[in-house]
């Protein structure tokens, strides 16, 4: 194992946070604030209690949720896809790294800073609503495994885009939508039945409603279901980057 | 030039189909290419079957057109691209499956001028020593930075420094985990002439060190000047491979020229011997020899064009250059 190079891979990419910090660390939490502004206060105020729980309470998880998806797909394909933009991807192509420590390296980077971006929307969130979590083990454990599993996602986006439009496609167009529609904003028993039954489709719905119950016990799905689907998204990801990386795809050609 | 003695080819020796040169030096080759093809994926046959040793410690300089495969072939060496048949050995390890012992043993400053635009020199030059799971080691990149004239823009983003300084980052960063072989692919493209110089003592310096070093040059005063051996490439075949000196002497011709101190009007009979030819305004002749035609050759002619009462005023000689015999050879295989 090459500790040295995943160590180097990791924080210079965390250096590239520290550098656009303005643009990586405060602009989600602005963005997400006035998301507590508008639904939390405004407009939640006037939104009955859903289950016991206040409106602005009650989004949360579902904005976390909605800031980590994005932050971890799109750092997680940019780490990768730059160096392949720019050609530097030739130094560690001809590294002694595998492509696991590779890997490692930049996932474990794009996790790290979703994570952080998603404990302070966290504590941000505290300042305009009450935030209770019941489950503060599980809480973090569906953190982790959900900012893991979709910066492997924006690592196979990253290696698989051949330009800057493909590479902003899933993260502009897809993630938001899944999580706008997997309940960040709505238990989806408010939806009529069909609407409910395409909802079990969206992988998203999982996620937030897991997340959701390890703060306030009320849940679209069984938290376990909820943890087997990332687990089985998690599984999805690391056999198509196992594909990947057997057959040097878009890397090595 | 040259530390190790030069073979001469046996005569009669195809060159073209020598793959590999004979060598005194009893050590395995460093680098070790046998039977190379790559074939990319729409079908460009880039290498058709490549054998080549490379010694400990030598400067091999690769020559050939636009598209003759040698970045290709670098790259596979590197573990860039993969093989599509045969094997690299580097240090006695293959390059596929050994990857990490080989990879270490490489310094690679590529062709193209590709750097993280936002980083420091400092930054970057210490990533690369990192990704090649070295310890960092401040006082040898500082050490690397001042030989490459860099130190003073060591905090210096990238994007801020001119061509000729980030082609010394590339440098500097395939220097930093102090490996034994260093290719440079095309290294003095749009390079001045200072970096130019600068360059050539950092390679003299790591020769003396040891360091095998392979480049690949447009520039054939380039390979003339610090190559031991020269192999020049075209179509994905090597078509030469030789010592240096060997390859002026058997394809360098030799030019005199004689100015004459009185116009000639036509090269008497008791010169037809030789291969004279006289200038339209006849008050020079030229002799063409090689090198394996003897020096008396030389005497001879001096005495017969005395014997004809023929004198001259200035003499001058001129060897082909290795861009005359690259060209005749990629011409004759094209």
């Amino acid at each position: 194992m090459n500790i040295e190079a995943i160590k180097s891979i990791y924080f210079f990419e965390m250096a590239r946070m520290r550098r656009t910090l303005l643009q990586s660390v405060i602009s989600p939490v602005i963005t997400t604030s006035l998301y507590f502004v508008v639904f939390g206060t405004a407009i939640g105020s006037r939104i009955q209690s859903i289950e016991g729980v206040s409106y602005g309470s009650f989004i949360t998880p579902g904005l976390i949720m909605l800031t980590l998806l994005t932050q971890c797909v799109a750092n997680g394909s940019i780490g990768i896809y730059f160096p392949k933009f720019t050609g530097t991807i030739y130094e560690i192509l001809s590294a002694p790294v595998a492509m696991t420590e590779i890997l490692i390296g930049y996932v474990g980077a794009a996790a790290s800073k979703g994570l952080i971006i998603g404990l302070i929307i966290l504590a941000t969130a505290s300042f305009f609503v009450d935030i209770r979590i019941a489950h503060p083990f599980m809480m973090v454990l569906f953190l982790v495994l959900t900012a893991i599993t979709f910066s492997l996602f924006g690592f196979i986006i990253g290696v698989w885009a051949k330009n800057f439009e493909q590479l902003n496609i899933v993260p502009m167009l897809v993630v938001p939508p899944l999580t706008f529609l997997g309940g960040s904003f709505y238990s989806i028993d408010m939806l009529p039945p069909f609407w409910q039954a395409v909802s079990h489709l969206n992988p998203v719905l999982y996620l937030v409603s897991g997340f959701r119950w390890s703060f306030y016990e009320i849940a679209d799905v069984n938290p376990v279901i909820s943890l087997i689907m990332i687990g089985v998204f998690l599984a999805l990801c690391l056999s198509v980057l196992g594909w990947m990386f057997k057959t040097g795809y878009r890397l090595r050609s | 030039m040259g530390m190790r003695p030069y073979i001469a080819a046996s005569p009669g020796n195809n060159f073209l189909a020598m793959s590999s040169h004979t060598n005194a030096v009893p050590m395995p080759p460093i680098i070790s290419v046998q039977q190379l093809t790559k074939t990319y994926g729409n079908g460009f046959e880039a290498l058709k079957g490549i054998d080549l040793d490379i010694e400990r410690g030598e400067i091999l300089a690769l020559l050939g057109p636009n598209g003759a495969g040698k970045t290709t072939l670098i790259s596979i060496v590197c573990g860039i691209v993969n093989p599509t048949g045969g094997r690299v050995l580097v240090g006695g390890h293959d390059v596929v499956k050994d990857f990490r012992q080989t990879r270490s043993l490489i310094g690679l400053v590529p062709q193209e001028l590709t750097t993280d635009q936002f980083e420091t020199v400092w930054n970057t030059v210490s990533f690369s020593r990192g990704v090649y799971g070295k310890k960092p080691n401040p006082a040898l990149i500082e050490k690397i930075l001042r030989e490459l004239s860099l130190w003073k823009k060591k905090d210096n983003m990238l994007r801020e420094l001119s061509g000729g300084m980030k082609r010394r980052v590339l440098i500097a960063k395939a220097l930093s985990h102090e490996p034994e072989v260093l290719f440079l692919d095309e290294p003095t493209a749009g390079v001045d002439v200072s970096l130019r110089r600068d360059m050539w003592e950092v390679v003299k310096r790591l020769r003396e060190d040891g360091v095998t070093i392979i480049l690949t040059t447009h520039y054939i005063e380039e390979a003339e000047e610090i190559a031991d051996r020269v192999g020049v490439i075209n179509g994905g075949q090597l078509l030469l491979l030789q010592e240096k000196t060997g390859l002026m002497k058997q394809f360098g011709r030799k030019q005199m020229k004689l100015e004459l101190t009185e116009k000639l009007e036509e090269i008497p009979p008791s010169l037809a011997a030789f291969s004279l030819s006289l200038s339209e305004d006849g008050m020079s002749l030229t002799h063409e020899y090689s090198h394996e035609e003897s020096q008396d050759n030389i005497a001879s002619l001096l005495s017969a064009l005395t014997a004809a009462g023929i004198h001259f005023r200035d003499l001058s000689t001129r060897q082909s250059s290795l861009e005359d015999i690259f060209v005749a050879l990629v011409e004759e295989k094209a």
